[in-house]
């Protein structure tokens, strides 16, 4: 890639931002500075000193199981916290959503319980809202995907309406026994993958948790940069859900009392890496500009400009990694 | 998937303030118990801590100010505190509260 498609490339992907967020595009001086970082021969670059965030991590327990390591998760957890320099960590089951821990919190929470004796980094415990699970044939409801086909707009609406109080009844049930066993945060993941009823049903119960329990840290991790509206119309505190970007959507979660909030920005594999960071640097700026909670970004696999295969290269990572922090004036990642 | 060292350590290294090898725990708990940005965050922890916060994410400074204060070390020595006894000291040192800590209390008390 020659300096002047770099550079193309890196012009486009923030105007593309900007058209859609209706946000500022990079400027002159933000652009050279991405020039530069990609121009860099080294496979590994690095934030400078002083501007080191914190991280947060998703699905934390999980990843080392994924790759075939027969640890215990309460061993998963101290080797994030001695061995991967984690500065928090997440304990999850590997069946990730709210629904089905609900059963089994009981059996959950003891090893909550023992993991926070024995570490010392900020335990969160998460899993995601995923409201695919409440309709049929996985849950209780007629499933929305089959009704909007037939034209049933106003029973799939329907529908969506009701899995949000089941799903908002299932995460209060597990968050609130993970607070009571001692849980430094809960974290609600992937927020707003089954579209706007999914957004609706995490700000409600981040907003009834916080009113139950005033100390709470509740972090709030989106599943992409845009609310789909698979209902259309559904609403939380007067504001339209559907087709919030990320400097939309952290204003209603500071409303509804989100102590960190996520955002997301997914990667284009149809274009090349400098687009696609210039594009979610773009939309991330903003959305660490208006809010005024700590903001960590989602930057794994297929967010947040990383490549979307199972094994990202560093090089692009570090980059994407410094570049994200240093331009949007970060809080975490 | 989060293939751990193209992530998680990539990250870490990139990016990261060390965790517990250095104060990266420390500003973690701030910002979730008391919702700070991070330059505040980094500010207050370095004042509980009378150190420069150019210094939080040093790990020769922060070993020895972890060990000093007792709140947990990546590789703990014979007696130190470890553990929930190293967050007890967490949580007076920073002036926060933390959830386990509290119930923990409650236990005992």
């Amino acid at each position: 890639m020659s300096e002047s498609d770099l550079m193309a490339d890196l012009e486009a992907g923030t105007a593309d931002a900007a058209e859609r967020g209706n946000i500022p595009a990079l400027n002159n001086e933000e652009l050279q500075y991405l020039l530069e970082i990609f121009k860099s021969p080294y496979t590994f670059v690095s934030v400078e000193r002083g501007n080191e965030v914190i991280l947060s991590y998703d699905a934390g327990t999980l990843k080392i199981r994924r790759v075939g390591v027969n640890v215990d998760r309460i061993q998963a957890l101290q080797i994030y916290e001695k061995l991967f320099g984690a500065d928090t960590m997440e304990l999850c089951h590997v069946d990730y959503s709210f629904k089905p821990i609900k059963p089994i919190a009981t059996m959950e929470r003891p090893i909550l319980e023992q993991a926070l004796l024995s570490t010392h980094i900020p335990l969160f415990y998460g899993a995601m809202p995923n409201l695919g699970l409440y309709s049929q044939p996985d849950g209780p409801f007629p499933n929305p995907a089959e009704l909007l086909p037939q034209g049933k707009i106003k029973e799939a609406q329907d529908s969506y309406e009701a899995t949000v109080d089941a799903a908002v009844n299932d995460i209060l049930y597990v968050s609130k026994g993970m607070h009571e066993s001692g849980a430094d945060g809960i974290n609600l993941d992937t927020v707003g993958a089954a579209g706007d009823a999914d957004f609706q049903a995490s700000l409600t119960a981040a907003e009834k948790l916080r009113e139950t329990y005033p100390d709470i840290c509740i972090e709030l991790g989106m599943a992409g940069e845009f609310i789909l509206g698979m209902h259309s119309e559904l609403e939380y505190d007067g504001v339209r859900l559907a087709g919030l970007y990320p400097h939309d959507q952290v204003k209603l979660a500071q409303k509804a009392g989100v102590t960190i909030f996520g955002p997301v920005v997914n990667t284009n594999t149809s274009e090349s890496c400098p687009w696609n960071l210039s594009r979610a640097i773009t939309f991330m700026k903003e959305c660490s500009r208006v809010a005024t909670i700590p903001i960590h970004v989602n930057m794994g696999m297929g967010v947040g400009s990383v490549t979307v295969t199972d094994h990202p290269p560093i090089d692009i990572v570090s980059r994407a990694s410094k570049a994200m922090v240093e331009i949007c004036r970060l809080d975490g990642l | 998937m989060g293939d751990p060292l193209g992530m998680a350590l990539t990250h870490a290294h990139a990016s990261g303030m060390g965790g517990m090898r250095a104060a990266g725990d420390l500003v973690a708990r701030v910002q979730m118990a008391l919702g700070m940005r991070i330059q505040k965050a980094k500010q207050y922890v370095a004042d509980r801590l009378r150190i420069a916060v150019s210094e939080l994410a040093d790990p020769v400074i922060m070993s020895e100010v972890r060990e000093d204060l007792q709140i947990g070390a990546v590789t703990p020595l014979p007696g130190c505190a470890k553990g929930i006894e190293a967050k007890f000291r967490i949580a007076e040192v920073l002036g926060i509260d933390i959830n386990c800590v509290q119930r923990f209390k409650d236990k005992i008390y």
